[in-house]
């Protein structure tokens, strides 16, 4: 008769860089049920929303969460934008696309290298995070910052991007694409990264669906399922490919996060081929007034913004959906009848942003 | 500056946006690289002696992070990173928010900054390595064994 003990993982460990709590039943070796307790990064930046103007929202919106901060500050900045009605110039839109694509870049980088440390694959980590500076590099000179930027603004850029900086940042997409292509080999071919990785957290197509799951997480699953497909920014002129799998598992997740980073690249570049003159930004005049709901796609699937406001410096409500929201009662379904050793991959394969949940 | 020995980095998250987070292991990373000091990012509470807190302390994590530090061996240093963990920053205003890590433990060294910039954070355990050290003289000086470990046999 297997022995049932109860095992707490977190909020402190190795393998996680944000804490969440699970706890884990187990049956010998085997987990039974995972039961997740979440709270540690709380902050209630939604409330803040009545002591900071609809303008000075944009930094407190950006800061939900570090890794996708610009998503975030697009998201509030573009519902904003629907309410008062304003017509934001063609070359922000590129830009956004530009930024947002970057963000998607280091992102997806950035979790290829915390799978690496996952299943033990140090020097793996490190190269990844190596061609991610790359990108923060650009982030740095377009922006002046490396991980929150703030160089969005309702009504448009706080700066513009010259066209000059754009192409340099074309030629350096050529040489991360290489590198990238190198370390993909590892993270697709490696038989030892293999074992780890296939067959572990099979999540089918119809317990994605059901359970409510989107981004790469879907994606992995068979479902071809993306919010850049309704057009906004500039995503209505470019040429988008979804990357999609259908095995479901922890590889496929990776393939697919994997394909996206080709994708984004070439996003990037048909945007920079694209790109249409003239300003950057339009005067905002007023307060808004009304209601609106932005659906945009984050590197780790479909966030919701929803902003209501009655004509005054405040917005009455701010609230968003995350992505990792949504995936969350699929990690509790893939950790259910996996080894205890398998449990940091599952973990990290969801891509889990606790602070954008938590907020 | 000479550093005698190899300090192990803690992190722990007590409510940071990820910024600062990623900043501190980016710092890791071959371009900052602070490994090459021998100073390692580890899991482990007993095993540090540097503790980097990440954002400002709420409600939750003020037991974890008391818990945390009362865990670490003695000598040991709070490095603050980032303007969170400083004094609450942008987030000060929040209704979960209690203010920066000093709320809850003693902090040494303060590094602000949003998102902390890795430069800075390198800065500043630089800093902490120095105040370990003359911790660690003072802990020597004052325990009652009287042993003076810095008289090393001549070679």
């Amino acid at each position: 008769m297997a022995t049932r003990s109860v095992v707490p993982f977190g909020p402190q460990h190795p393998v996680l860089p944000e804490p969440i709590h699970l706890d884990l039943v187990l049956e010998d070796e085997k987990v039974v049920e995972a039961i997740p307790s979440i709270g540690f990064i709380h902050r209630g930046l939604e409330k803040l929303v009545e002591k900071k103007d609809f303008n000075e929202m944009v930094y407190v919106a950006e800061r939900t969460c570090g890794i996708c901060s610009f998503g975030h500050g697009y998201g509030y900045v573009d519902a904003v934008e629907h309410i008062m009605n304003i017509e934001v110039p063609e070359r922000a839109q590129y830009l956004r696309t530009i930024l947002f694509e970057m963000s998607r870049l280091h992102s997806h980088l950035l979790w290829l290298g915390l799978l690496a440390d996952a299943f033990g694959f140090e020097s793996l980590f490190m190269d990844t995070w190596r061609i991610r500076e790359q990108i923060l590099n650009m982030f740095e000179e377009a922006t002046g910052g490396r991980v929150i930027f703030s160089i969005n603004k309702i009504g448009g850029l706080r700066k513009d991007i010259p066209n000059e900086m754009l192409l340099s940042f074309v030629d350096r997409l050529d040489g991360i694409e290489k590198e990238t292509r190198v370390a993909a080999k590892s993270f697709l071919e490696d038989s030892a990264v293999k074992s780890r990785l296939c067959g572990v957290g099979i999540l089918t197509a119809k317990e994605a669906e059901e359970l409510g799951c989107c981004g790469p997480m879907l994606r992995a699953s068979g479902i071809r399922r993306d919010t850049r497909e309704l057009g906004y920014g500039a995503y209505d002129d470019l040429d988008l490919h979804i990357t999609t799998s259908n095995k479901g598992d922890s590889y496929a997740r990776t393939e697919v996060r994997l394909g996206e980073i080709f994708q984004s690249i070439d996003l990037i570049k048909q945007a920079v081929k694209k790109i249409p003159d003239g300003p950057f930004d339009t005067p905002v005049k007023g307060f808004p007034n009304g209601e609106y709901m932005s659906r945009i796609e984050q590197p780790r699937g479909e966030a919701c913004y929803y902003v209501k406001a009655n004509g005054t410096k405040f917005v009455t409500r701010m609230r968003i959906r995350t992505p990792t929201f949504a995936n969350i009662p699929a990690l509790t379904k893939i950790l259910q009848g996996c080894d205890m050793a398998d449990v940091p991959i599952m973990i990290v394969t969801i891509d889990p942003c606790i602070s954008c949940t938590e907020r | 500056m000479k550093i005698s020995r190899s300090p192990w980095l803690l992190h722990y998250d007590a409510s940071s946006c990820n910024g600062c987070d990623i900043e501190v292991l980016a710092a890791t990373t071959p371009l900052y690289d602070v490994e090459r000091f021998g100073i390692i990012n580890t899991g482990n509470p007993k095993h540090a002696d540097i503790l980097v807190i990440t954002g400002g302390v709420n409600a939750q994590s003020a037991n974890v992070v008391k818990q945390i530090y009362s865990q670490m061996p003695d000598p040991k240093v709070v490095i603050a990173a980032g303007i969170c963990a400083c004094d609450g920053g942008i987030f000060k205003d929040c209704y979960n928010i209690s203010g920066g890590t000093d709320t809850v433990i003693p902090v040494d060294i303060y590094v602000p900054g949003c998102a902390v910039r890795p430069e800075a954070l390198i800065d500043g355990v630089i800093k902490a390595v120095a105040l370990l050290d003359q911790k660690r003289k003072e802990a020597v000086e004052h325990a009652s064994c009287q042993v003076d470990f810095s008289k090393r046999p001549a070679k």
